[in-house]
């Protein structure tokens, strides 16, 4: 597949305010069961949360670039019953809400207890949204996957694997961020994200090795011979039909030579997973937030590369139509 | 239900592309509105198309076959790439089987090319909606023409009769017996996407000639004289033998 | 789009008939307009050629319609530019009437053939032809001689007819099909709608070619074979078939001069002639029934025709006088004995056993699987038939056996091979269309000498003929040439559409002499339709001594932006075919049917655009300006207002009836080939499609060489001059007659000159034999061991469709196809850039490996490659840096040999150019070159009347959908 900018920065970048919402409220019920210290609603839960609504809504007006019509999104909740990316576009903003709102109960710190739960938990508005969101946080995430997991015959992307990576990157992403933040707003956190970032970056390096590893396996379903119905060893193709290139030779092959795809391929996997956890683990050492945030823009320019990766490697049988020009 | 399609003859099929400019001619004209082409008097010209024909080779030399393959939307019956569109633009006609785009609702987010294993949908660069074969919908069913012109554009067009049209869901249809007859198949028959449009497989014919057909009592060589009775002057049991 | 409202309402919408002209075929088309602009053109269905079926081209006619590349005003070469620079001023066509009218007039009163008018593949030569006659030039022709004359010739000249317009395979009938050399997209829609209904009703189709594509893709068998060595293996068939008595003796002997005894007197003058009996001699252009046969019954020489004679095909005999003689079919059994199946297998790389068989399909065919049709005919010398016999042989061929320098005695031989198989206008085999058959050879000849060409005075003669015998020629006392591109002469005696690819290279040396203007038509003669482009493009614009261009005059006529427009000093923006009326004549190649004479024509569906003019108006206008006879009263003054009055009123003699429409005529339109001009006559062709088509009874569909009705219904309207049987030359005697001329047994007769006696006597011999093709006996083909061949695509026609904004999206830039064993042992890649090299020049190009090739043959796409900035595109498209044009490497001479030093590289019977004789070698481009494809030329600049900036979106340009 031809890997777009809009689609790459859309899921990576919701990925990570999905990924950086969950690390909040992850720090959120931590806390509250007193296993971390409590944070500021105002500067800690509420910025963060708008940082993480922020890219949300970069990687919402990312995808208004991927659109012909983007005049038109709204129809694209129609659908829903039968189309990912019209859930997708649907869970979306709810999921864009109850972040808002989770942010803004925190920022305006409408957080008396609503009523207690075994006495010493209290329960607040923002407890409340946030099990929603993160709820919905999920749901998007198994939403985003399932976009590309859902089509067969792009055999690489049809598998559980991709929901999960997709859920593990973005929240790794996330988590990392989340380290950033609390470098910078809430030093008391620093470690528990810190070893939160690394789980989730081992556990998607895992994930994402695990699908590499069965796509290198993968033989395509589809060959010249059932493309076009005839039974020889040879079947080669001579001429697509168009010389000067076609919707078709442009949307689904990414147009670089295999050496450019394999080093991205080597690429992502450094920037992605040894080293954001080396930065992490050097950062912490040295008590450097530069370091820190080197190792989420490592990683996050790493997920760009992933993403583009993870379009290129996809070989949609349609591109057996289209091999050759004469 | 119905389900229309076109059947497509391999064997007969020379590679003309008159389906394919008959169709961008017709579909450009039509209600469809124009299909539009960029780079047009440039480098690499480029624009969308409804149906390509293609050209591909079997064997190596001396025993090539050389085959040209018409290939546009083949109105899956199972489309996949219908369920995924977020919109509702594309959708198949439950009356007929047509899978069409309503080019008013799309938001060209191309999601259906992708569940599209065939590479049958075209986007247009410059209306910036998704298009694909509309099975001429707009000429089938005009009432003002004539019955007989009442045929998608490409079939219209094709000198070799290469291009059937019908319903294959009515056995009793000339593409159906078609199919059945002339062992009509399916493309990338594992995804099951039961695609309507079939194709008709080369077929070879031969001859046999047998030694006796060139030795005949009313050979005109014989009128000059020429050919002995016995056909052959090589050594008889005769010759050799004495018993 | 909601498709429960997109039921168009076409109300509005109106629908023209007219006849496409995206490609010679000249299919029915019908044209819908909105607002008076194109907006749909499709097949119609009631045109009896395409059935309603279009083309890729055809319906990509709006696109060429709306093209960029379109001239629409008359220009003048800017004063100090230079030709090639294509810097022009517009013009009025008064003044361009007026620039044309000065300069001609002074050549017509000087010397007329100072004036050379050569036109492409048009469909216009009736006009033009006699425009030429009537000014008084013999330099006159038009694509015939570099496209397939010597399938026009080798046929006419053996059976009377040829393929394509003039006559084809019976597909209806045939149950074996064998197809030679033909490519794509030849007789284009016709072909394909019969060649599928064949293979589906069960027929077996043969293609006999180097590659296989197009029509050959879906052949039953693909023989693949060397390039130029066709005639090898036709006659290692044709040995096949005599050897194991697999011909149709009867049809032989009826029908050829198989049986006809010649003289094998080596000392007499009429030695190599068949004996002939003492009786007064007719003059005309048929066949005296005066030669002799040997009888079986009687075992003596009788007359031909007499009945029971049971005549000897075969054998050897003396007359009472003594001298030796024998029956043609067993000089041609001697001829052939030397070629059998091993032998040519060598030569053409088709295993022998492959060659044994397909004679047998051939013979076993025609004669177990006969046809007899239940017609009663009569034949030229009375005797009755029941039945119509067909064998279900067919055969059709073109270029790939005409386009060699050794084609008219290979097409000879496949003529002999259909004749074995006794398939001349039978059902199921070669079929003819009016008005042929022709005697052989036909009636028209060329002038016979200088003196026909006079001041202010028409030719006298035809610029184009058929020579019988070398009193026939065109030449001076010296026996050279009087045409400018030495058509006619000793060099290429049988040249009958001349020889327009040296017209040029001849006029730019001069040699045989100067001209002064050269009109070139629809011929883009600075590219795809010259041989050596290179050259041919500086030596238009080549400059003498004093400064003066050594071709002082171009004028060029086009409708399009083309390589050779660039040339001109005068352009004529030509119209397109939607824009103007046409006649598709009996008189040139007319649209005939199997079963009878068909003429047809175009009718405008839209006005011109610009200031465009249909040439054929020009040309009237110009033929009153310069007061030729054809085109202005006793008095001098006009005749025509223009062209369709012209085609209404025009008479090729005063009262002859005969126009250059036969439907319709007589004063009420009641007359049909024959009658008097019919003021209505238009309107009549617009409303039945545009198309006169007259159908023959069905006793005169058959055996029409030789059928009493059908040729005296052709005689009584007009078609032939006489009744006459044509029989078929098995042995040719006109050949012989140029012969026994280069033996110097012609006494008194025309001579060849020296040079070129031993050229002559070599090639006429009267029956066929297999040479190597001339360019490989003249350069090192150890050096240079490929064949290069173009083919044409389906979807391009020659030059034209660059500008198409569909079309050029198929084939925008060209490969040469090369076989992957022949391009890895030069190490050359899929894809890679490399050089394609011939004895004359290289090209720079891309690879593509085909194993659909043979491995000696490498080809590409025909005129694919542009020159950067022609045609409307802009200098950076695919068809300029990455499309190339095969004819750099083919000369348009030869190597000097004995025989000249400026012989045409063409047959040396027809002058038919050998474009695929060239031969090459090839190797990988350098990794630090351009890749580009070489040779380039420096782009041009659109011309006033051209738009200059296209946009790239083309539906919005033209107002397509209203969205
Ligand atoms: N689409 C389209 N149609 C056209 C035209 C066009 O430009 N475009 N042009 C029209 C014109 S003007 C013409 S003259 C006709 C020409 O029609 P064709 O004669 O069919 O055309 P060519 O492209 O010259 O193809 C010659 C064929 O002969 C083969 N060949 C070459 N050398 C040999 C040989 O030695 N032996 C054998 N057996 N085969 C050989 C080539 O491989 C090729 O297939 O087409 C007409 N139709
Ligand atoms: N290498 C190679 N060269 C070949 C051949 C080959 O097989 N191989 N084939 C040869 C053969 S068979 C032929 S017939 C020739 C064809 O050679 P030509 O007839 O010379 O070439 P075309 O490309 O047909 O175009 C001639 C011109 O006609 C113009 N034209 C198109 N429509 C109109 C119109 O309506 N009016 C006017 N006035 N002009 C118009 C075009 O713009 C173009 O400039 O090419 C020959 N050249
Ligand atoms: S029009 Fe017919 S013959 Fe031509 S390419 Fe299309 S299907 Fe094949
Ligand atoms: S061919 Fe492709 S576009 Fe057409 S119905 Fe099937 S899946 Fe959909
Ligand atoms: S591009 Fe249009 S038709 Fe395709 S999925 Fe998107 S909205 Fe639907
Ligand atoms: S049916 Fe109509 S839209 Fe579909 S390929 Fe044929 S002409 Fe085009
Ligand atoms: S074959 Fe095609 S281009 Fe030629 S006349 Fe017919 S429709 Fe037109
Ligand atoms: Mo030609």
């Amino acid at each position: 597949m031809h890997p777009a900018f809009s689609v790459i920065f859309l899921t990576t970048l919701i990925g990570a305010g999905q990924g950086l919402f969950l690390a909040l409220f992850t720090g959120q019920v931590y806390s509250l069961l007193d296993f971390i210290p409590a944070q500021d609603h105002q500067t800690f839960y509420g910025l963060g949360s708008f940082l993480a609504l922020f890219l949300m809504a970069g990687g919402l007006i990312a995808s208004f670039f991927h659109l012909g019509h983007p005049e038109r999104a709204w129809r694209s909740m129609a659908m829903w019953r039968t189309s990912w990316l019209s859930r997708e576009v649907i869970v979306l903003p709810i999921f864009m809400f109850f972040l808002a709102l989770y942010g803004l109960i925190h920022y305006m710190q409408w957080t008396q207890p609503l009523f207690h739960l075994s006495a010493s938990i209290p329960v607040d508005a923002s407890l409340l949204v946030g099990f929603v969101a993160t709820f919905v946080a999920l749901v998007l995430f198994v939403c985003t996957g399932m976009i590309y997991a859902c089509l067969k015959f792009l055999q690489e992307w049809h598998s559980p694997l991709t929901v999960l990576n997709f859920t593990l990157l973005g929240s790794a992403s996330g988590f990392t961020l989340a380290t950033v933040f609390a470098a910078y707003t809430a030093p008391d956190l620093l470690a528990f994200y810190l070893n939160w970032a690394l789980i989730l970056t081992v556990l998607a390096a895992v994930g994402r090795g695990a699908s590499l590893l069965r796509n290198a396996k993968l033989r395509g379903r589809s060959t010249p011979q059932t493309a076009i119905g005839v039974r020889h060893t040879k079947v080669v193709q001579k001429s697509q039909g168009s010389m000067g290139g076609s919707f078709n030779t442009r949307e689904f092959f990414h147009g670089k030579s295999e050496l450019v795809v394999r080093n991205m391929r080597t690429l992502f996997l450094l920037l992605v997973f040894p080293l954001p956890i080396a930065f992490l683990l050097i950062g912490q050492a040295n008590d450097s937030a530069v370091v820190l945030v080197a190792a989420f823009v490592l990683q996050y320019v790493g997920l760009i590369a992933e993403r583009w990766f993870f379009f290129a490697e996809a070989k949609h049988p349609q591109n057996l139509y289209y091999q050759q020009i004469s | 239900m119905a389900q229309l399609a076109l059947v497509i003859d391999l064997n007969v099929c020379v590679g003309c592309h008159a389906c394919v400019t008959s169709c961008k001619e017709w579909n450009t004209a039509g209600a469809a509105g124009p299909m539009t082409d960029q780079s047009a008097y440039d480098k690499d010209p480029t624009g969308t198309f409804f149906n390509r024909v293609q050209t591909y080779e079997a064997g190596t030399f001396p025993n090539t076959e050389t085959i040209h393959f018409p290939k546009s939307c083949l109105h899956c019956e199972d489309p996949p790439c219908v369920p995924v569109c977020p919109t509702g633009a594309s959708y198949k006609r439950k009356e007929d089987g047509i899978v069409l785009v309503d080019y008013d609702k799309c938001i060209g987010c191309k999601y259906c090319s992708w569940a599209c294993p065939y590479g049958a949908r075209e986007f247009d660069e410059e209306q910036k909606v998704m298009k694909k074969c509309t099975l001429c919908v707009d000429r089938i069913y005009d009432l003002n023409k004539p019955e007989e012109e009442r045929l998608p554009a490409c079939v219209m067009s094709c000198p070799t009769s290469a291009r059937l049209f019908g319903d294959v869901h009515d056995p009793e249809s000339d593409v159906s017996i078609a199919i059945r007859e002339r062992a009509g198949y399916q493309l990338m028959p594992e995804w099951s996407t039961h695609p309507a449009n079939h194709y008709l497989p080369r077929r070879k014919t031969t001859m046999n000639i047998h030694q006796d057909e060139l030795i005949r009592a009313d050979n005109p060589l014989k009128k000059e004289g020429l050919l002995s009775d016995l056909p052959s002057d090589k050594q008889t049991l005769d010759e050799t033998t004495s018993w | 789009m909601d498709t429960t409202v997109n039921i168009e309402q076409q109300g509005g919408d109106e629908v023209k008939k007219t006849t496409c002209y995206m490609c010679a075929c000249r299919c029915g088309i019908k044209v819908t307009l909105r607002d008076g602009k194109v907006r749909y053109i499709e097949g119609n269905p009631d045109h009896p050629l395409n059935k309603g079926v279009l083309c890729a081209k055809g319906a990509s006619g709006i696109m060429k319609q709306n093209s960029p590349g379109r001239l629409t005003k008359p220009l003048l070469r800017r004063a100090n530019s230079v030709r090639g620079e294509a810097k022009f001023d517009e013009i009025s066509w008064d003044r361009a009437f007026q620039i044309m009218e000065e300069r001609l007039s002074k050549i017509r009163a000087e010397d007329p053939k100072k004036f050379a008018l050569f036109t492409g593949r048009d469909q216009m030569q009736a006009l033009t032809g006699m425009f030429a006659k009537q000014f008084g030039t013999p330099n006159y022709a038009a694509h015939g001689g570099f496209c397939s004359v010597n399938m026009a010739a080798g046929m006419i000249y053996t059976i009377g007819g040829s393929f394509w317009e003039f006559g084809g395979p019976d597909l209806e009938r045939a149950k074996l099909f064998i197809m030679i050399g033909t490519a794509e997209d030849h007789h284009s829609n016709p072909m394909k709608i019969a060649l599928s209904k064949f293979k589906r009703d069960g027929g077996r189709f043969i293609s006999i070619n180097p590659i296989r594509t197009g029509y050959s893709a879906i052949a039953d068998e693909w023989v693949p074979i060397k390039p130029g060595t066709d005639g090898a293996l036709i006659m290692a068939l044709n040995h096949e078939l005599i050897k194991n008595g697999l011909y149709d003796r009867e049809f032989l002997i009826d029908y050829t001069n198989a049986p006809e005894l010649v003289n094998l007197n080596e000392k007499s003058s009429e030695n190599g002639m068949f004996v002939r009996r003492e009786v007064p001699e007719e003059e005309g252009c048929f066949e005296p029934q005066n030669k002799l046969w040997w009888s079986g019954k009687e075992d003596k020489a009788v007359f031909t025709r007499t009945p029971d004679a049971d005549p000897r095909l075969l054998g050897g005999f003396q007359l009472e006088d003594g001298t030796d003689v024998k029956p043609s079919f067993q000089l041609l059994k001697e001829r052939l004995e030397e070629y059998t199946p091993e032998w040519a297998a060598g030569i053409t790389g088709i295993p022998a056993e492959t060659i044994r068989r397909l004679a047998y399909e051939m013979g076993v065919t025609a004669r177990d699987q006969k046809i007899e049709l239940p017609i009663q005919w009569t034949d030229t010398w009375g005797k009755e038939h029941d039945t119509v016999t067909g064998n279900p042989v067919a055969f059709h061929a073109m270029r790939g056996l005409a386009a060699h320098s050794n084609g008219f005695q290979s097409i000879r031989a496949l003529s002999i091979l259909m004749t074995l198989l006794g398939t001349i206008d039978r059902p199921g085999g070669f079929r003819h269309k009016a008005p042929f058959p022709r005697p052989i050879p036909p009636c028209a000849k060329p002038p016979k000498g200088p003196e026909a060409v006079q001041p202010n005075t028409p030719l006298d003669g035809m610029p184009l003929g058929w020579p019988a015998d070398p009193d026939d020629l065109f030449v001076d006392d010296k026996g050279e040439p009087v045409r400018l591109d030495k058509a006619f002469s000793w060099e290429y005696p049988l040249s009958v559409h001349g020889l327009m690819h040296n017209a040029i290279t001849n006029a730019w040396r001069g040699d045989p002499y100067k001209i002064d203007t050269m009109l070139l038509f629809m011929a883009n003669m600075a590219w795809n339709s010259s041989m050596n482009t290179e050259d041919a493009r500086m030596m238009l614009a080549d400059k003498d001594e004093n400064g003066e261009y050594k071709i002082p005059f171009l004028i060029v006529a086009d409708a399009y932006f083309s390589e050779t427009v660039a040339f001109a000093d005068l352009v004529l923006p030509d119209t397109t075919y939607l824009e103007r009326h046409d006649a598709m004549s009996m008189l040139d190649r007319p649209i005939s049917e199997f079963d009878g004479p068909a003429d047809s024509v175009r009718i405008p569906v839209v006005p011109p655009k610009g200031d465009c003019k249909p040439f054929q108006d020009v040309l009237v206008e110009m033929g009153t300006r310069l007061g030729l006879p054809a085109f202005v009263n006793k008095d001098g003054g006009r005749k025509y207002r223009d062209y369709p009055d012209f085609i209404i009123n025009f008479e090729t003699e005063p009262d002859s009836g005969i126009g250059f429409l036969s439907g319709w005529r007589g004063k009420g339109g009641e007359k049909f080939m024959r009658g008097e001009p019919n003021p209505r006559q238009w309107e009549m062709y617009e409303k039945n499609n545009c198309v006169y088509h007259h159908k023959l009874p069905k006793s005169f569909q058959y055996m029409r060489n030789w059928n009493k009705g059908y040729l005296n219904w052709a005689h009584a309207h007009g078609l032939t001059k006489y009744e006459e049987p044509i029989n078929i030359h098995i042995y040719s005697e006109v050949l012989q007659k140029f012969r026994l001329a280069a033996q110097g047994k012609n006494p008194g007769g025309r001579v060849p000159p020296e040079r070129l006696r031993k050229r002559v006597e070599t090639y006429f011999d009267p029956l066929p034999f297999y040479h190597e093709p001339l360019e490989s006996q003249l350069v090192d083909t150890q050096s240079y061991p490929l064949n290069a061949l173009t083919q044409r695509p389906m979807a391009m026609y020659h030059s034209w469709d660059s500008q198409n904004a569909w079309l050029r999206q198929i084939h925008t830039h060209n490969y040469m196809f090369v076989n992957p064993r022949t391009a890895q042992a030069q190490q050359i890649g899929d894809g890679d850039w490399m050089w394609a090299e011939s004895a004359h020049g290289k090209v720079r190009c891309m690879c593509r490996y085909s194993e659909a090739v043979e491995p000696g043959t490498v080809w590409t796409w025909n005129a694919i490659g542009k020159a950067s900035g022609s045609w409307g595109l802009s200098p950076k498209a695919n068809e300029s840096q990455k499309g190339f044009l095969l004819n750099h490497l083919i000369s348009e001479e030869l190597p000097a040999c004995e025989a000249g030093t400026h012989l045409s590289n063409s047959d040396p019977i027809t002058g038919q150019a050998a474009w695929y004789d060239v031969r090459v070698k090839i190797y990988k481009a350098g990794a630090d070159e351009p890749k580009q494809s070489y040779p380039q030329f420096k782009p041009v600049k659109a011309v006033p009347g051209m738009p200059t900036k296209v946009s790239n979106v083309v539906a919005r340009v033209f107002g397509f959908g209203k969205r």
